[in-house]
């Protein structure tokens, strides 16, 4: 059922205005696709977009092994399902080359690393544009950002010096080397998707829903219990009822208490939710600006 | 949440100086429709108790980047979402300094309204003119005069009255359709979400009542029809094997499935057989909607191709007249060659002539200093490399728009307005 929702709409032809621009625009473009709700939804949108044409540009999965095997488990069916094509690079690859190095300690993530195996991708496939699904409503370092977001030969994203954005006229003009980073999903908020994914029936992975799971207690958040999660001696799991508001690594994405086990359920929560959904995360928790920083540096 | 379907969106654009409030309003809006997250509001008021302010100061939930925090002030346009049970909002958060006229336009262009603010101590300022002279200009058709700080002046209508006739008066010269006027306190919530207690000599609707209801359907053309060509849809499969769609986004009136339209430049014609989506086909696209058209006859068109109405054409040419909002430290070269993006259309175009610079904040011309530089505002004649079809800004704002690059740097420079 496509929504009715007049506002939805007016998102939904404002993300497929800029899908396509993207198309036009780009010669090598890929659309960054992590599993999450975001992406999710954004690869659903250029679905729509070229409709009845299959996606002009694969999806990337930048990879960092430390994933939730659901997710994996979904991605592929969904890449089948609107017939995508899907390129995998793995953060592990990086490591061994020896172009990242692991963290240590209880806090380690791979989150950071994930930077040097993206830019490297786009260096190897000579990628001149690679989409996300990030929303302005996120973080205070993207409230700022354009649709189309220009890096600089190092990936680099430079705040102060950002092309002004005028009207629908994208500029995704550049010169060899550098590339544009494009977010159609900028005037969304989390509400809005979870009320588009609703109407729109959109499958999601299991993990957005209630379920039964380890988990341990960390700085006020709940940690999946997983290989990948460094454990001190104090720290022992409990089984508890929970489900995930974003899905990233396992290391770094926290659970919440929830019984919600239907879109349904979950809208009326996040409705009434009190925190963002970032709070969900301690890779942002590291410093007031540490989303600004690891931007700067050419993450997603 | 209940949201009907009904529910729209709108976008609008705060202006006002620096300390008039603006980021106070802001946060206001957000926290009193409950759009604050916890966690956010737990940052804010660390970070005001560190900064040794007494309260939450709600106007930390708009700064956003790391220098502007130490700078303390807003450098770049950012947006901030809100929603109600009735409207979705975008806001454009624009500072308000001269040398960022640039992001005021920036933010302006996809408005349909703009909160201009001003100090109930000070009144009427330079920087107020200026901020409506580029709303005007930018084809804002809805402006809402918030009189901030009433508790800092008593609550006294009088003032309130004075800076309205004094704003009114200003504002008769400017294109602008719809003024209001609203005496609020951003600090205290007076008249911003709720009634204020304070004036009971205000009759008029709350700042959020106003935005909640104010149409801005009208603001689109509906009659004259536009539709440029963004991407041809080809999936060259067994399926659909001699499907040609054409992708596009609306600019300008009502297509209809059995129109006649005409394609140009090549003057062809032909008719819509069907206006599809990837939910269906559709009866009529209006503006503002992605679609993809098929037509009867397999004629050529390609991106930036335009389809409209045989009897209804846009104008048709490469010497364009237009207002010019300079928007990069490299002045405006008369003689130079630049990139232009106009609807879909790439083309380039040298400058011919400035006719003259407007002072921004007294709308006068300016007719010996022709030096268009960093936020400047003037008129410009430009002669394009190969016909463009357009209408004048004031018709439609889509196809009425260009940005001007620089072809060195690829920067935007400049964001043109055809007369
Ligand atoms: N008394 C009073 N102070 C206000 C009001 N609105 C804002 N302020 C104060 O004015 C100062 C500047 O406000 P701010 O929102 O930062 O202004 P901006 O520069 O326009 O964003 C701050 O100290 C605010 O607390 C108001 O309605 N009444």
């Amino acid at each position: 059922m496509p929504t009715k929702n007049i506002y939805l709409k007016e998102l939904e032809s404002e993300s497929i205005y800029v899908l396509r621009e993207v198309a036009a625009q780009f010669e090598r473009s890929a659309l960054l696709f992590s599993g999450g709700k975001d992406s999710i939804v954004l690869s659903y949108l250029a679905k729509k977009a070229f409709a009845p044409a299959k996606i002009p540009f694969p999806l990337m999965h930048i990879d960092t092994g430390h994933n939730f095997p659901e997710t994996l488990t979904y991605r592929d069916e969904w890449v089948k399902k609107i017939d995508a094509r899907l390129i995998v690079k793995n953060v592990q690859d990086s490591i061994d080359k020896g172009r990242a190095k692991e963290e240590k300690g209880y806090n380690a993530s791979r989150n950071l690393l994930q930077t040097v195996t993206l830019l490297d991708a786009i260096e190897e496939l000579k990628l001149d544009c690679c989409m996300g699904g990030a929303r302005r409503d996120e973080e205070k370092a993207r409230a700022k950002e354009r649709f189309f977001s220009h890096r600089d030969e190092f990936g680099q994203w430079n705040p102060k010096n950002q092309r002004p954005e005028l009207w629908d006229l994208f500029n995704g003009r550049k010169n060899m080397g550098e590339h544009f980073r494009v977010f159609p999903l900028s005037n969304w908020t989390e509400l809005d998707i979870w009320q588009y994914i609703k109407e729109e029936n959109i499958p999601l992975p299991n993990l957005y829903f209630t379920h039964q799971r380890e988990v341990i207690e960390r700085d006020g958040q709940l940690l999946a219990k997983s290989d990948f999660l460094n454990l001190r001696e104090t720290e022992k799991g409990k089984m508890m009822q929970v489900r995930f508001r974003t899905i990233g690594d396992m290391t770094c994405t926290g659970a919440v208490l929830s019984e919600a086990s239907t879109i349904d359920e979950i809208v009326a929560e996040v409705a009434a939710s009190r925190v963002t959904e970032r709070g969900t995360r301690s890779d942002d928790k590291r410093s007031e600006t540490a989303m600004e920083d690891r931007k700067k540096a050419g993450y997603f | 949440m209940n949201s009907s379907p009904q529910r729209s969106l709108l976008r609008f654009l705060t202006c006002g100086s620096v300390d008039d409030g603006k980021s106070t309003l802001i946060g206001r809006l957000l926290y009193d429709t409950k759009s604050i997250f916890e966690d956010q509001y737990e940052a804010i008021k660390t970070s005001s108790e560190q900064r040794g302010e007494q309260g939450v100061n709600l106007a930390l939930l708009t700064d956003g980047l790391r220098a502007e925090r130490e700078q303390g002030i807003t450098i770049d346009v950012a947006y901030r979402y809100f929603s109600t049970p009735n409207r979705k909002f975008i806001i454009a958060d624009t500072p308000g300094h001269i040398q960022y006229t640039r992001n005021m336009v920036t933010g302006a262009s996809s408005a349909n309204l703009a909160i201009i603010l001003i100090d109930a101590r000070h009144g009427l300022t330079e920087q107020t003119n200026r901020h409506s002279l580029i709303a005007s200009l930018i084809g804002i058709k809805h402006v809402v005069v918030c009189i901030n700080k009433m508790d800092l002046v008593g609550y006294k209508k009088e003032l309130f009255e004075q800076i309205r006739s004094d704003y009114e008066q200003f504002s008769s010269k400017l294109q602008i359709v719809d003024v209001q006027f609203i005496p609020i306190s951003a600090l205290n919530g007076d008249n911003v979400v709720d009634k204020s207690a304070n004036m009971p000599w205000y009759g008029g609707s709350t700042l959020l009542y106003l935005l909640e209801n104010i149409h801005v359907s009208g603001d689109e053309n509906l009659i004259d029809c536009r539709f440029p060509v963004q991407y041809i849809i080809r999936p060259m499969n067994d399926e659909y094997h001699d499907y040609r769609g054409y992708a596009g986004k609306v600019a300008g009136g009502i297509f209809k499935k059995g129109d006649i339209v005409m394609a140009l430049p090549s003057g062809f014609v032909s008719k819509i057989k069907s206006i599809n989506t990837a939910d269906g086909e559709l009866d009529e696209a209006e503006p503002g909607m992605s679609v993809t058209l098929l037509l009867e006859d397999d004629i050529d068109i390609s991106r930036g191709d335009m389809l409209v109405r045989e009897n209804n054409q846009p104008s048709n040419g490469q010497d364009i007249d237009m207002m010019i909002c300079w928007l990069n430290e490299k002045k405006l070269v008369v003689g130079g060659k630049y990139a232009i993006k106009h609807t879909t259309q790439d083309a380039r175009c040298v400058v011919r002539d400035v006719h003259y610079k407007i002072n921004i904040n007294t709308l006068h011309r300016i007719e010996d200093d022709k030096n268009i530089g960093l936020n400047d505002i003037g008129r410009i004649s430009i002669r394009t490399t190969r016909p463009l079809f357009f209408d004048s800004y004031r018709k439609n704002r889509h196809t009425g728009s260009m940005i001007l690059i620089d072809e060195a740097t690829n920067e935007t420079v400049g964001a043109g307005m055809i007369i």
